[in-house]
């Protein structure tokens, strides 16, 4: 039960940092998601009546925006950017490989043990290494499939290790 | 109150002691390319070797080195690069293992490493005045980045900031400032090309009792980063641009709205507004003068609708960030319903040289309608990618073949005549072919060919580049990135996406591409803002140039660049000398063979990636 409660501490310092500003949205959830990883649907509702706000405002802009997500991702997540540069340099190839690996399904982002959550970002502006990808906080340049391969047997083997 | 020339002096004198100055690119670009990493050795290393360096600019006792992270140098494919001042020597492709001795041999003394210097086809070139990547260029608006150090407001002050915004709040009215940049003839840099001083000028006659000014760092085009290395490289132009903008239209608020993608650009606005709010050059009474500024860095979360001005600003009251009709212009009623100027990042970077120089100086570069200089993120098929700028005008064959060195093959190499198409200003623009390439890349030339200066992406592709599948790729971009309001945006652009699929998976027949001509006029016609209005414009512009390439995929059901999977087919004939370099390449592990026996790809588990074909060293992997 304590930790049910201790939840919503966190959530409650932000809101209050924004000073309960309503217009303040989506940095509270911008917050809100680096403390939790993503917006559970009991802190949606939260923020909404601590801001006296309708729940289907803040549903919806969490909805809207790309960068939010709803649903819990896994531990590392691997970023792969298709923009224009980088699908030219064929992107396509690195998810068709990483989805491969992971044994992701049509549809799947996240594999089932929670280790991995694969995504597709529009553009992450260094164009200029195309194709480019981002494995939690740092950017690989220039990647080609079996780097990538490389690249997820070596965090699979740190995983195996710890 | 802020003395510059106290500030100048004072870093004058630190300079003067500083020997050598040695800055690391810490772009993203070259950040993913490990110059973090470089920079460290280099602090380790010369404590190792007894060399004294310095990383921050501060008065010391004795001679010292200098040692800086600067913003984006452009040179991106070319990363880590490290530029040793005042010889201007500038290395590239810099490792851990080159930090020694490059203390060793360039610091110490003043040799040249010429290994880790760029090769131009034999040439060694010592530093950027020497490399035709930058010779080719016009840096006015980049001219800094790459030098200061963008996190040091001191800096920017050394090299002659904030003096526009000095000159704009003590001696210049609201309508000078306006008039000057009308005259200048300053066109909006974030695609559109509407005249900034004409945008300002409408806000400023609003009798209101609270204006903002907003600048746009969302840039959601892929393909772009102009933006992204500006805010990187050089946050304080972009305050500066805004503290002008801030009187002109008289604002004493005003928000920064950067991509939460980039967040070290984030990062470097939220420091520099920072230093600027310690230095009092924002807050109250800026300069002595009457005018007051407040600046606010907010994080977009991932939304291209946002580019859109009126979306923006919903966003900002934290609301979906959906755009809505004008009139009322933003310039009537904006954020809060207050009249609110937008700029684009580059735009508001541009200001303050308009306002040091005048004018008349502004217009020296570029074409007399569309003036200054643009850059572009170069990116694609091409030997250097990177960013670059130019003056407007300059025709899309200097770019492509000299700035960006030419067009490359799968394989890297150059080959001019790889050359097939540039797609330029991202999802909103169109494509160019060869018989542009001597056309000037300016707002209003692009517009006549039915593409358009956009936020400034330029791709190269080459001839491996599939127009459709280009084209549906696009046109996944903006069915995703649709808010939903207008039915043509919404469904239309699904409809477009499907019928595009049947084309690149075989399904379609000529039937197809008639209705996806109609489709795609009709959301043109039919949609609010400009995200739909432009949506179509890939297609269409493919549509004009490479029909050929649409007819191949409908009538004959073959992808002439071997890039739409379902209508190509990889296979390994008996060139095949059984090197199995190809099946340990494989990354699903399609290829089968024993050693020096003829190998054999399995069409099922094949995901067409090519791999193979790149790998192959005796052409004996065919695509067909």
């Amino acid at each position: 039960m304590e930790a049910g409660y201790s939840k919503f501490d966190r959530v409650c310092q932000i809101i209050e940092e924004n000073n309960y500003d309503k217009s303040k949205l989506i940095p509270i959830l911008q917050a809100v998601q680096n403390e939790y990883r993503y917006l559970p649907e009991e802190i949606l509702a939260f923020i909404a009546s601590s801001l006296r706000i309708s729940p289907a405002r803040v549903y919806g802009v969490a909805t809207f925006f790309a960068h939010f997500t709803l649903k819990q991702k896994g531990k590392h997540i691997i970023k792969v950017c298709d923009g224009t540069a980088c699908h030219v340099k064929k992107s396509t190839n690195l998810i068709n490989t990483i989805k491969n690996k992971l044994a992701l399904k049509d549809g799947e982002f996240t594999t089932k043990d929670m280790l991995f959550t694969l995504e597709t970002v529009s553009c992450l502006g260094a164009c200029g290494l195309a194709p480019v990808m981002v494995v939690d906080e740092d950017v690989f340049g220039q990647v080609t499939p079996d780097k990538v391969i490389q690249i997820i047997d070596s965090i699979l083997k740190q995983e195996a290790a710890q | 109150m802020l003395d510059l020339k106290k500030i100048t002096e004072s870093v004058q004198k630190s300079l003067g002691n500083v020997t050598k100055r040695i800055i690391i690119c810490a772009g993203t670009g070259c950040v993913a390319n490990g110059s973090l990493k470089v920079f460290n050795a280099f602090i380790k290393s010369a404590d190792e070797l007894g060399v004294k360096i310095s990383v921050e600019l501060k008065e010391e006792k004795g001679k010292t080195n200098l040692l800086s992270k600067s913003g984006c140098q452009g040179f991106c494919q070319m990363g880590p690069l490290v530029n040793i001042l005042p010889s201007g020597i500038l290395y590239t492709k810099v490792k851990v293992e080159d930090v020694k001795e490059i203390l060793e041999k360039s610091i110490k003394a003043d040799e040249v490493i010429e290994r880790l210097c760029y090769n131009d086809n034999g040439k060694v070139c010592k530093g950027q005045n020497e490399i035709p990547f930058y010779q080719k260029q016009s840096r006015m608006v980049l001219k800094q980045c790459g030098v200061v150090d963008p996190e040091n407001i001191d800096e920017y002050i050394f090299d002659g900031g904030y003096r526009a915004a000095k000159k704009a709040c003590i001696d210049m009215t609201d309508k000078e400032i306006c008039d000057v940049v009308l005259a200048a003839g300053l066109r909006g840099r974030g695609g559109g090309g509407f005249p900034t001083g004409k945008k300002w000028d409408l806000t400023r006659v609003q009798q209101r009792d609270k204006k903002y000014i907003i600048c746009n760092g969302d840039e959601g085009d892929p393909g772009a980063f102009m933006d992204r290395s500006v805010m990187e490289g050089n946050p304080h132009s972009v305050i500066e641009g805004m503290i002008i903008a801030a009187k002109a239209i008289g604002a004493d608020e005003g928000y920064v709205y950067v991509r939460t993608e980039y967040g070290l650009a984030v990062e470097r606005m939220k420091k520099a507004v920072e230093a600027a709010v310690q230095k009092g050059v924002l807050g109250k009474n800026i300069f002595g003068s009457a005018h007051n500024f407040t600046l606010h860095v907010m994080e977009g979360a991932g939304a291209f609708v946002c580019g859109e001005e009126t979306a923006l600003i919903a966003s900002i009251e934290g609301k979906r960030g959906m755009p809505s009709p004008k009139p009322p212009f933003p310039a009537q009623s904006g954020l809060w319903e207050k009249p609110t100027a937008i700029n684009n990042v580059e735009t508001l970077a541009t200001v303050p040289l308009v306002i040091n120089y005048g004018a008349d100086s502004f217009r020296q570069l570029g074409t007399p309608q569309s003036p200054g200089t643009k850059t572009f993120a170069l990116t694609g098929q091409v030997l250097n990618t990177g960013l670059i700028e130019v003056p407007m005008g300059t025709t899309l064959r200097q770019v492509v073949f000299d700035t960006a060195g030419g067009v490359t093959d799968e394989k890297g190499k150059v080959d001019d005549k790889n050359f097939k198409a540039v797609q330029i200003g991202g999802p909103s623009g169109g494509c160019l072919t060869k018989e542009h390439l001597d056309l000037p890349l300016d707002f209003d030339s692009l517009k006549k060919v039915g593409a358009m200066v956009g936020s400034g992406g330029l791709v190269v592709m080459n001839q491996n580049t599939c127009m459709v599948k280009m084209a549906k790729f696009f046109m996944q971009f903006t069915q995703n990135e649709s808010c939903g309001k207008c039915v043509l945006c919404r469904e239309g652009t699904r409809q477009m996406l499907l019928m595009l699929e049947d084309i690149t998976e075989g399904r379609a027949d000529e039937n197809t591409l008639t209705l996806l001509e109609k489709l795609a006029k009709a959301v043109q016609v039919g949609s609010l803002c400009g995200l739909g209005k432009t949506a179509p414009n890939p297609v269409l512009s493919t549509l004009r140039y490479f029909r050929d390439e649409y007819n191949a995929h409908v009538k004959d059901k073959r992808c002439p660049a071997g890039e739409c999977s379902n209508l190509v087919n990889y296979s390994i004939n008996d060139k095949c000398l059984g090197c199995t370099a190809c099946a340990r390449k494989c990354p699903v592990g399609a290829i089968a063979g024993t050693l020096k026996k003829q190998h054999v790809i399995d069409t099922v588990k094949c995901i067409k990636c090519g791999v193979c074909l790149d790998t192959c060293k005796f052409n004996a992997v065919v695509r067909g």
